[in-house]
């Protein structure tokens, strides 16, 4: 089995965004990561080759920097990687989904694609689809339990109000995954070392045909969010605390 | 005036308020609701209140309630035969998986969970970086196909006509997912993503069967319960009571933490909520930073307390 793996190289959740100009940020400053959900993909990916053998291809599309966020999914057991270069963290989602579907076209393609549910720098939430939509193959989102057999997969996603759909569909698809999937695995020493020898294929995005600057969802700018400046504490006994907060809520902040 | 298809979610034959509040959000222009099967009876009255023109059920010849992919593609069609300037919905689980599918059919661009939208300017607003940063984006699509994040809207009312119609589009199934079952959640709780007020219990809680504390809360204020990461990992709470980065990214009206620490995953799930009170017995927690209320206390003292006073 063939399994690619979308990877997505992201600030990691804890990073201070420092924004420069109207719509940069400096990253060179900042730690970036396997975006958190992607990471449910490699593990399920590496796992199921494990099992019935295949291999794991990392597909990223993002700086050239990415490289060292591969290198961390291919010490989780990936076996190779396409690195698409493009100078920008801001790739619009449809030019992101034609140059997966590009690469992986280039490199043959997969029995199962993963992607996370979406990405937490920008929450898109939507370049799954689009890849499947050029692909013409099956998609489900947001899955937290998977199994595959054969050619069937069975796959479960908690939907709206905690209710839980059970999705049936066909080999080739794309699966986008979420916590609950797996545990992904934290790599070994020796995992670690064997990861620096394997193969990371660089193609920049215009090899492929694709002109970054013809996205159409545009940044026209970017600013931080304001932040709470400090609570206003309650005083007193427990009491005196909560009929103050009822009151605040009720008849000054009305949201009760 | 330019005319507008909504997505509506039903629950229970009921509108959701998520879908009403979104309505608000096109207040001015010609409202299409677009409500997916026959059934639109029951939803009829709320949904002209809330400024409907035109009430459509929406279907598709063959299984259309089993398969994601035929509904997206008749509400594809349907932005052809009434020629929506913009189709907004509501960024939950199944609004931001079916307007993924329909963006994708019809190439055109989406921004997920918006905060704010400008119709006439295609222009909106949306967090990056988990909250962390906004992000002001133009739109240059032919439709402009947005998800609103929960609540960030309050629903005002704004009577029109909602004239029934029904719209059948001439689509074929590709019949690449089907939904094979759907399992109740049955807890009878409420949904965390749209509540309009939710109560998280962290670490603290120290138990699972301490959450009937927080229950008994919630219950009186029509509240849903979450959990931080550290309390789901504890075996304290399912998953999917997990508010955060990692969990479910909420923006209710109000927001109470009980023994929580603030830290920047949970934030990362629930910043834009409009009120957020914290109750934690360490004067110095960072959340007493980072939200408008604040009680140093114990939370099994402080809630009870709290619950009667509701
Ligand atoms: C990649 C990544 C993703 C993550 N995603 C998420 C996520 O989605 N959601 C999430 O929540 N976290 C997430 N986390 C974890 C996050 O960093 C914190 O560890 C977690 O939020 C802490 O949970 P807590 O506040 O319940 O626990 P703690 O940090 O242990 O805080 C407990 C608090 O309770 C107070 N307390 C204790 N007893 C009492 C009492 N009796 N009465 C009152 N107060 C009391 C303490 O003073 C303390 O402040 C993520 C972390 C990483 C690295
Ligand atoms: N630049 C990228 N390179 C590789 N995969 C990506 C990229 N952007 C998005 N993806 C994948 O698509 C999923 C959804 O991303 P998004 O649509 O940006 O929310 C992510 O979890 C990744 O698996």
């Amino acid at each position: 089995m063939k399994i690619c793996v979308c990877v997505k190289h992201v600030p990691d959740t804890a990073a201070t965004i420092r924004l420069t100009g109207e719509t940069g940020f400096e990253d060179s400053v900042i730690k970036f990561v396997v975006n958190p959900f992607d990471e449910y993909g490699v593990e399920e990916a590496v796992s199921l080759v494990e099992k019935h053998g295949g291999e794991v291809v990392i597909v990223t599309v993002g700086k050239a920097a990415a490289v060292a966020t591969i290198r961390g999914t291919m010490a989780m057991g990936a076996d190779r990687a396409i690195l698409v270069k493009i100078d920008t963290q801001f790739l619009d989602s449809s030019l992101t989904a034609l140059a997966l579907k590009a690469a992986m076209d280039q490199d043959g393609l997969p029995d199962v694609i993963f992607t996370g549910k979406g990405s937490v720098d920008t929450e898109n939430f939507q370049t799954q689809y689009r890849l499947a939509r050029l692909l013409g193959v099956p998609v489900v989102n947001e899955i937290s339990t998977l199994s595959i057999d054969d050619s069937k997969v069975i796959a479960e996603k908690e939907t709206d109000g905690g209710e839980r759909q059970l999705l049936e569909m066909e080999l080739p698809c794309v699966i986008g995954v979420t916590k609950g999937l797996n545990e992904p695995r934290y790599p070994k020493f020796p995992d670690i070392m064997k990861a620096k020898k394997k193969e990371i294929r660089e193609i920049d995005l215009s090899e492929l045909g694709i002109d970054a600057s013809e996205g159409r969802v545009v940044i026209e700018k970017l600013e931080t969010a304001p932040e709470r400046s400090g609570a206003k504490m309650l005083e007193g006994s427990v009491d005196a605390q909560v009929t103050e907060l009822v009151r605040i809520l009720k008849e000054d902040e009305k949201v009760l | 005036m330019g005319r507008i298809g909504i997505l509506i979610e039903v629950e229970n034959n009921a509108v959701k308020e998520t879908s009403l509040g979104v309505m608000t959000a096109a207040a001015g222009q010609e409202i299409y609701a677009l409500v997916l099967g026959s059934e639109t009876s029951s939803v009829k009255d709320k949904l002209a209140e809330y400024g409907a023109a035109k009430i459509v059920a929406v279907t598709a010849p063959g299984d259309f309630l089993s398969s994601p992919d035929l509904q997206s593609l008749a509400i594809a069609a349907s932005v052809k035969e009434y020629d929506f300037e913009a189709l907004l919905g509501t960024a939950s689980v199944t609004g931001r998986d079916l307007y993924a599918r329909v963006a994708s059919i019809l190439d055109e661009p989406l921004v997920s969970d918006c905060i704010e939208i400008n119709i006439a300017e295609k222009t909106v607003k949306k967090s990056h970086f988990s909250g962390k940063i906004f992000a002001s984006l133009r739109v240059n699509g032919s439709v402009l196909i947005c998800t609103v994040r929960p609540n960030t809207i309050e629903p005002k009312a704004s009577p029109a006509a909602g004239e029934l119609l029904e719209f059948t589009a001439d689509v074929v199934d590709p019949g690449l997912v089907k939904i094979v079952e759907t399992k109740e959640g049955g807890t009878g709780k409420l949904d965390l993503i749209s509540a309009p007020v939710i109560i998280t219990g962290g670490r603290a809680i120290k138990a699972a069967e301490n959450y009937t504390l927080l229950d008994a809360c919630a219950a009186k204020i029509g509240a849903a319960v979450g959990a931080t990461r550290a309390a789901v990992d504890a075996g304290y709470a399912p998953h999917s009571m997990q508010v955060g980065q990692t969990g479910k990214t909420v923006s209710p009206r109000l927001y109470i933490a009980c023994g929580v620490s603030g830290a920047v995953q949970h934030f990362a799930g629930m910043k834009t909520s409009k009120v957020i009170v914290a109750i934690n017995e360490d004067k110095d927690a960072p959340i007493f930073n980072k939200c408008d209320y604040g009680i140093v206390g114990d939370i099994f003292d402080v809630v009870p307390a709290l619950t009667e006073k509701l």
